[in-house]
């Protein structure tokens, strides 16, 4: 796939201190530029997985198991395929996938649908000529089961936890001795915090459309994340190589982590497409997207911190257990930015998983840092109320210098500075203590916490071609999950090719384009991103060598080709066209330093004293992750991290009954994510900052540092509105009644 | 979905005459109705569209009082000025319902009759005696923060998710029906909606294929209105509870009072009991706290929805005191 000659291919294993986004003059890059693929958004001419016009297409309906745990027994496809417009009952017990696939996984996910692991496996797929006819027919469906045991109720099921294998974190971390710096030390918290499962809820239900090729290949229209993974995934799950099948995923409605693998549609698709000799496209009704998908795991966090009387920590623990599905290895790594944001000799960071017949618990936006960062944070802010000290100076004291496990330095690191900014512009100096604030029937407090979520760098490549008429195009299988990876693919290319924004087009989510790690785990920017400035620096060499010039005389901007004191219209040099893929890869780098994004956030509340509703009122965030390369499409993305952090206080939770595992909440009427009511004005400041570590464009990821502390920061703010700690999220109005004052 | 007949009704009476009330229904927004079928919660062989009937207007009567035919959408009628003038706490709680979206769409009538919003009710592989008489209830011992803790049977605790209909039963609305057999009814809203008992299926006292054509409302009241509700998400919740409350003080005391509550019961819930602990008081914290100690008097929690009980009378005493200023 590397081809050499037109291959620019980098392995960061030296810092790379110096960027053509720096030196280059177009002026594009870190501007406020709209999405280009906007215009295509709301005109409704974006083609999602759904929507692609199939010849010849038939509609398949899902069906998902209606008993938590237990044996298939039978499906009694006769009953309904005589029903008008049916055309088949397609399962196959054996290769069905009966979970989600994990992000970045080349192996299947658990296949077999013999054995119902929980409520909503997916065990067959109607087949019709209409969506309607093929939903009438699978809910009809007869399916016969035995019932087995299940666990579904973790206080039950927490005696059967065990250590999972190590996954982006290990699973067990000690440094020291937390126990005994507890013991001597005179200031101390020891805290049990406790999270809920939560969905997703992208806007775009899971959807593809199958397609077999007369060569027996695969098309896939699919809404993935990573469909060069997907797949792999999807190919080894039909027994296929790699090669014989393509995924196409240009736009997606939204994925949060819940289309990182592949889902069951997909399998499903295709293994009726093949049934049936013709297309199929299934899309998951939304209960089946909250049943039948992907879930972050519930926790409990056990978090014990050990203090000096001037506020230095002498000790973190972090003990966790987690949920998941029997034998399913994935862990939500609550400790994650535990381990990089505070110093503190003796460490203890553990996570212990419950089995339990609920739907696959996975990665979800900030997996780790969402749900850990909140207990941590929450501890932070008791802690600092136990020693009588300024939250934020508290925060500061403990500021990392070096990474406080590994010893080696930060690529950047910018939380003190986060933290002060804050303050400053939030009027942090004007929080009143706790309960002492009013506002009518409100009583109102102000809250901070600490924001890190770790940098990652993918391998990932792009093909850059510049034609005669001076236009580029860029390719690549990375993916736009509605971030703005179009749009800042566009800049970066822009910038270093000297060309408008406009005469750059953008082709994503193919894998017969050259293979990126797609958009998860906020890599998506650096990595593809840094696939497109090798590409371009690349192709700048090319142009230079037309101009016979150095590199470094070659000056690019607004089309022309300048240097040696001639100019020339780009387009006129470069032959029948230039092409270039760029590669980044991973190096020494990733050891040498730890890599992070950091923040501060801050909120103020307004717990009502009569009901206990709270309200956030206003919300600041600052950041830094590296270069912004838009600070429009940055800040949309922290916009929508704090609105997750929102949600994550006050509103979301998975509700399964403890009898059966039912997700009874399966909608977004009962499933209450944020709705713009719920919130205010949301500010978001970046921090200045270049990180010569991460990757050549100098940025760090920022999807998912938006929400890592956003939910802390507003229960601390309902502690400091009406001193009432709740430590179960999320702190729904129930759980603060009890300690509001008798009216 | 099933398949299902369709038929676009031209006058009331004709979609009375269409209609057979056992396997028929009447479809106006759909906005309920077009989920439950989806999920084969709802089952008709027929619908009946009376969304195009001319019964989408707002009037006012010689006595005062205002006529509202069963198609206003509930946004017109929380904006319609003689609503906001006379009956702003009806204004007020329409405005609390759903989204700007859903309250265009949905009709008085299917407002009145819309279904709870158990969750068990809405998944068919549940128990659920309402949905299926007779197969049990999952919501008692299972997830049931949001339902009922007045009026519940041990068949049923489901609560009416209505916020509308609390402040019509607040203002003594009346609802005007025509049934199949040509007959006329006046049906207080006191009277239109049923407990549970041992047939949590039956919901009100209307007959198969018995159209809701008009509300009236009698003509405005003395006192101040206000519809207060508190949920779980600033806007797009159903109330855990709410207060549907008119209240006049004159002289120092309280010379009327009207209460009625959401998210409590299975249909917007009154209690005489309540008003009584009131009127002739002068408005004092023992006054309201006598009221809603008799809200709660037979209240019953079922775990998870213990909650609505103190939650209940907090929000009934800071109406009171928001009312009238004690
Ligand atoms: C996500 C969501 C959130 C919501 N939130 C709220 C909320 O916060 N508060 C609130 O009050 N409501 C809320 N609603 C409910 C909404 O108000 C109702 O769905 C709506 O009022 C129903 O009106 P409709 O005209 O669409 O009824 P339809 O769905 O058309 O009908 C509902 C029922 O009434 C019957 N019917 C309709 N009209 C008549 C008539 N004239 N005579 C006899 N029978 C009739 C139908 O046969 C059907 O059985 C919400 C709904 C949704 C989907
Ligand atoms: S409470 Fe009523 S609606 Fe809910 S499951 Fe029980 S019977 Fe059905």
């Amino acid at each position: 796939m590397f081809g050499f000659g037109t291959t620019n291919s980098l392995t960061m294993d030296k810092p790379h201190p110096e960027s053509l986004l720096d030196s280059a003059v177009q002026g594009s890059i870190g501007r406020p530029f709209d999405r280009i693929d906007g215009p295509s958004k709301v005109s409704g001419t974006a083609t999602y997985a759904a929507e692609y016009p199939v010849d010849n297409l038939a509609y398949g309906f899902l069906v998902g198991a209606r008993i938590g745990a237990g044996t298939l027994i039978s499906i009694d496809a006769d009953a309904v395929r005589s029903m008008p417009g049916v055309i088949d009952v397609v399962t196959d017990l054996d290769r069905f996938i009966r979970v989600a696939g994990q992000g970045g996984e080349t192996q299947p996910p658990t296949q077999g649908v013999r054995d119902i692991a929980f409520m909503g496996e997916i065990v067959a797929i109607v087949v019709a000529e209409s969506y309607e006819a093929a939903r009438d027919a699978a809910l009809r469906l007869p399916v016969t089961y035995e019932a087995g045991e299940g666990a579904y109720a973790f206080a039950a099921a927490r005696a059967k936890s065990y250590v999972p294998p190590d996954g982006v974190t290990p699973a067990h971390f000690n440094q020291g001795d937390v126990d005994a710096a507890m013991a001597e030390a005179p200031v101390t918290i020891d805290a049990t915090y406790v999270t809920p499962s939560q969905n997703s809820a992208a806007m775009e239900p899971h959807a593809s459309i199958a397609v077999w090729e007369d060569d027996g290949s695969l098309t896939l229209y699919g809404a993935y994340q990573m469909p060069s993974t997907d797949a792999s995934q999807l190919a080894k799950c039909l027994g296929l190589s790699a090669k014989k099948v393509r995924i196409v995923s240009r736009y997606i409605g939204g994925g949060f982590g819940s289309k990182l693998g592949i889902a069951p549609e997909s399998v499903a698709a295709a293994i009726a497409a093949k049934q049936i000799g013709r297309p199929v496209k299934a899309v998951m009704a939304r209960q089946q997207v909250f049943e039948a998908t992907v879930r972050r795991s519930n926790t409990e966090q056990r978090v014990r911190l050990a203090a000096t009387r001037d506020g230095k920590l002498t000790a973190i623990g972090q003990e966790s257990l987690v949920s998941n599905q029997p034998g399913e290895d994935f862990f939500e790594p609550v400790g994650i930015g535990t381990h990089m944001i505070y110093s503190g000799e003796n460490r203890l960071i553990t996570h212990d998983q419950v089995p339990l017949n609920l739907v696959l618990s996975g990665s979800m936006r900030a997996p780790g840092e969402a749900v850990g960062m909140i207990g941590l944070e929450c501890a932070m802010d008791e802690l600092a109320e136990r020693l009588g000290m300024d939250p934020i100076v508290l925060r500061k004291t403990n500021d990392a210098s070096v990474d406080p496990e590994k010893g080696v330095p930060f690529s950047s690191r910018s939380l003190s500075r986060a933290l002060d900014e804050g303050a400053r512009r939030f009027g942090w100096a004007r929080r009143a203590g706790p309960g002492e604030a009013r506002d009518g029937e409100w009583l109102i407090g102000m809250g901070v916490a600490s924001a890190v979520r770790g940098n990652m760098l993918m391998e990932s490549s792009a093909k850059v071609e510049l034609r005669p008429d001076g236009t580029a195009t860029i390719s690549s299988s990375m993916t736009d999950i509605g971030t703005g990876s179009y749009t800042i693919l566009a800049q970066i290319a822009s910038e270093i090719l000297g060309l408008p924004v406009d005469r750059i087009t953008v082709a994503l989510g193919d894998t017969n384009d050259p293979p990126a790690a797609g958009s998860g785990g906020s890599w998506g920017a650096g990595s593809a991103g840094s696939a497109v400035y090798l590409a371009c620096e690349m192709l700048r060499g090319k142009l230079a060598k037309a101009m016979r010039v150095e590199d470094s005389a070659l000056t690019l901007k607004d089309g022309m080709a300048i240097g040696n004191n001639r100019s020339s219209p780009i387009g006129e040099i470069v032959g029948d066209g230039l092409e270039a893929i760029g590669h980044i890869k991973p190096g020494k780098q990733e050891k040498a330093t730890t890599q992070a994004s950091f923040g501060a956030h801050f909120a103020e509340v307004g717990v009502n004293r009569v009901t206990g509703e709270v309200r956030v009122r206003r919300m600041l965030g600052v950041f830094a992750a590296g270069r912004v390369l838009n600070a429009k499409t940055a800040r949309s993305q922290c916009l929508g991290g704090m609105t997750f952090g929102i949600g994550a206080a006050l509103t979301e939770e998975l509700l399964h009954d403890p009898r059966n595992g039912k997700l009874v909440n399966r909608d977004l009427a009962e499933y209450h994510v944020p709705v713009n009511a719920d919130v205010p004005q949301l500010e978001v400041h970046f921090l200045s900052e270049r990180d010569v570590h991460a990757n050549p464009i100098h940025a760090k990821g920022i999807g998912e540092l938006g929400i890592s502390g956003a939910a802390a920061a507003i229960a601390n703010a309902i502690y400091n509105a009406c001193k009432v700690r709740v430590r179960s999220f999320p702190v729904t109005l129930d759980k603060l009644l009890p300690g509001l004052p008798d009216l | 979905m099933k398949s299902f007949a369709y038929e676009r009704a031209e006058t009331p009476e004709a979609a009375v005459r269409d209609i057979d009330g056992a396997t028929a229904r009447f479809i106006a927004g759909g906005t309920n109705l077009l989920d439950l079928m989806k999920l084969q919660v709802e089952t008709p062989t027929k619908l009946v569209d009376i969304s195009r009937l001319d019964l989408a207007s707002i009037d006012r009567r010689d006595d005062g009082g205002l006529t509202i035919g069963a198609l206003v959408p509930n946004s017109d009628l929380a904006a319609d000025p003689q609503v906001i003038a006379g009956y702003e706490v009806l204004s007020r709680a329409l405005l609390a319902g759903a989204s700007g979206q859903l309250r265009n769409k949905a009709s008085t009538g299917g407002n009145l009759l819309q279904r709870t919003r158990c969750y068990y009710f809405y998944d068919t592989a549940s128990r659920c005696n309402k949905r299926s008489p007779g197969s049990g209830c999952d919501a008692i011992g299972g997830v049931n923060r949001i339902l009922a803790v007045l009026g519940t049977s041990p068949h049923c605790i489901a609560t009416h998710p209505s916020d509308m209909a609390v402040a019509m039963r607040a203002l003594d609305a009346t609802i005007l029906t025509l049934k199949p057999d040509g007959d006329r009814r006046r049906i207080s809203i006191h009277a239109l909606y049923r407990l549970p008992g041992d047939t949590p299926h039956i919901e009100t006292v209307l007959e198969p294929g018995e159209l809701i054509t008009h509300v009236e409302l009698p003509k405005p009241v003395a006192g101040r209105q206000v519809y207060r509700k508190v949920r779980d998400r600033a806007s797009y919740a159903f109330a855990l509870v709410s207060v549907a409350a008119i209240v006049a003080v004159e002289e120092g005391r309280i010379a009327s009072a009207s209460l009625a509550f959401g998210g409590l019961g299975p249909m917007p819930w009154r209690n005489a009991a309540v008003e009584a602990a009131l009127v002739g008081q002068a408005p004092s914290a023992d006054a309201f706290a006598a009221a809603a100690d008799a809200l709660v008097a037979d209240a019953r929690g079922y775990g998870a929805n213990d909650f609505k009980i103190p939650l209940a009378r907090r929000t009934l005493i800071a109406t009171l005191r928001d009312l009238t200023g004690a």
